[in-house]
């Protein structure tokens, strides 16, 4: 068997007595489309945060194309090509939409350790930028501030400054939380139009989109993986019924 | 709708392309600072006074305007640069005054890189505490080697001229100024482009969101030391000047009030705006020149209050309320 992109092996962490992730078994392979789903509080940004470095685990290991990257830091890992945007916007909210992008690809390309150039200058970076937002279709928005946009293309920004780090595993915590129902869409046009290359794993609560994206879902419970499957196992499964659509569905 | 030929031509790619370049007010301070030297020709001590404290509230709008490290201890730095060309004059024979600034610089700089790298995992109130313990940590440094450093009373300085020309005559302070002046502006011109560069753009981005930097892989830990680094390299040409001009270096240097007052006229000009420093500077040091000179036992009255009603009305300092004037004026012709 290929060696995977994106694996987790026997991943844990702890705080205090709750074991926020549980011997999480995980594999993730290029061109994947995976979805993660489960109630509140079962674990789901805890296992971002083990996958990106913002946390270590209490044991266990994480592993990309192979190579153990358990130690490293968040930002190694970013070099390394894992991207993901937040449950709750992390925006530069002062500056331009355009502003926002050209961070990302600057720290991408090498540009942002550079004292002496004006930022002007690196039209790559700033054309790179510009492509990306026109393909979100926020070319419209690009001299924007931050805080002057609707929630929902606040949310494509997210997606947009992900995609500027050209990562080979994006992490997708909640991409349409907070968003008003009219504008969704926009988020699920942006997910669905994801370059194909990229392992893709989706955090999300708006089940219409996790079917309809997801080739793959995994259900965590109380840290744990509950169940594995395609969507039609998961929506058959009795188990994950009683847990987790059962409460959805009532709400 | 027309789809543009190139991304570059997109209005937001042109505003960002030509963010950098100088706009047409720029030259304004420098045709003032020169145009001081002739009017006001006995006030030359009390202008490089004013020079000096535009550079250091220049290095602090680095570290605090641009890169937001909050931090009551920049005076560790300023004392610095003025001890290194101080102590090198003293002991070591070497007095040509540009080669003892760059002398300054570094070992300010050096001294910025190891803090910032050991204090900037902090943040909040607990920098502002470790910042001010270590200029204090200094000064008491100073203290204690009271022998070579004069301590409190400090010692006198023996530099020699500008260029080999140029005498810093103590009682004429014409070549002062004019040094002074001129160093300001190479230290500018490196603090400007420094902000207006891709690096100074992600302290920006540090600034607006720590927390997002390290997802788009910044190491923020090490970008914040550079930057703490370079303002502090900064802070200690402005000491070194202030050595220079005086021909004097005391313990003061490194002192708690040096550090607030630098403070205050960043925040008086406002804050984040580079140009904030030179408004700032000429507003605090004016005010409290003319103040004490009006109510020699109460002056600091007023600065209380002027401090009052900028912290309570004008967040972004005096540069903030005029570009919000500006705004206005130009919303109505519109």
């Amino acid at each position: 068997m290929a060696t995977p992109l994106l694996e987790t092996r026997a991943l844990s962490r702890n705080f205090g007595a709750l074991a926020a992730a549980r011997e999480i078994a995980f594999t993730l392979e290029a061109g994947a489309r995976r979805a993660l789903i489960g109630p509140n509080g079962a674990g789901k940004t805890t296992f971002i945060n083990l996958l990106t470095g913002v946390l270590r685990p209490s044991f266990g290991s994480v592993l990309l194309k192979g190579r153990d990257i358990t130690r490293f830091s968040q930002a190694e890992r970013v070099k390394l090509g894992i991207a993901r945007t937040f449950q709750i916007n992390r925006l530069f909210r002062g500056l331009s939409v355009l502003e926002n992008v050209y961070m990302a690809v600057s720290e991408r390309v090498g540009a942002a350790r550079s004292m002496f150039l004006p930022a002007g200058r690196r039209t790559d970076v700033i054309e790179e930028s510009m492509h990306l937002l026109e393909a979100l279709k926020l070319e419209n928005d690009a001299r924007h501030r931050i805080s002057e946009l609707p929630y929902g293309r606040q949310r494509l920004v997210e997606i947009a400054i992900a995609l500027g780090l050209k990562p080979e595993v994006l992490l997708l915590d909640e991409p349409a939380a907070g968003v008003p129902s009219a504008e969704s869409h926009i988020i699920l046009d942006a997910v669905a139009a994801l370059p194909a290359e990229i392992g893709v794993l989706i955090i999300e609560h708006d089940m219409d989109l996790v079917f309809r994206f997801a080739q793959r879902i995994t259900v965590l419970v109380s840290g744990a993986v509950f169940a594995e499957g395609t969507p039609k196992e998961i929506a058959a499964n009795p188990d994950v019924r009683a847990v987790y659509l059962g409460q959805a569905t009532r709400e | 709708m027309s789809a543009p030929a190139s991304p570059l031509t997109h209005p937001a790619a042109l505003a960002l392309a030509r963010r950098h370049r100088v706009r047409i007010w720029e030259p304004l301070p420098w045709l003032v600072a020169i145009a001081a030297y002739f009017v006001f020709p006995s006030y030359l001590t009390f202008g490089t006074e004013i020079l000096v404290m535009v550079l250091f509230a220049l290095s602090l709008d680095l570290a605090l305007g641009y890169a937001g490290i909050i931090t009551l201890g920049h005076a560790a730095f300023f004392g610095a640069g003025a001890y290194a060309a101080g102590m090198l004059s003293l002991y070591a024979g070497w007095n040509e005054p540009i080669s003892l600034l760059l002398a300054a610089a570094l070992v300010a700089g050096i001294l910025g890189l190891l803090s910032g790298w050991v204090l900037l995992r902090t943040h909040g109130l607990t920098l502002l505490m470790l910042t001010l313990s270590f200029a204090a940590l200094l000064e008491e440094l100073c203290n204690q080697f009271i022998e070579y450093t004069g301590g409190f009373d400090g010692k006198n300085l023996d530099i020699a001229p500008v260029l080999g020309a140029f005498e810093f005559n103590p009682l004429y302070s014409n070549t002062q100024y004019l040094y002074a002046l001129a160093v300001l502006f190479v230290m500018f011109v490196l603090v400007r482009s420094i902000v207006y560069s891709p690096f100074g753009h992600s302290l920006t981005g540090i600034r607006e969101n720590i927390l997002r930097m390290p997802a788009v892989g910044t190491p923020v830990q090490w970008r914040l030391a550079m930057a703490y680094s370079i303002s502090a390299a900064v802070a200690g040409v402005a000491g070194a000047l202030s050595a220079q001009t005086t021909l004097f270096v005391n313990q003061t240097f490194f002192n708690l009030e040096k550090s607030a007052t630098v403070i205050i006229i960043l925040i008086l000009g406002g804050y984040g705006r580079l140009y904030g420093a030179f408004i700032g500077a000429i507003a605090y040091m004016a005010l409290a020149h003319f103040l004490s000179k009006a109510y020699p036992t109460a002056w600091q009255l007023g600065l209380g209050l002027l401090l009052i009603v900028i912290a309570l009305f004008a967040r972004n300092g005096i540069l903030g309320i005029g570009a919000r004037m500006l705004r206005r004026l130009g919303g109505r012709a519109a």
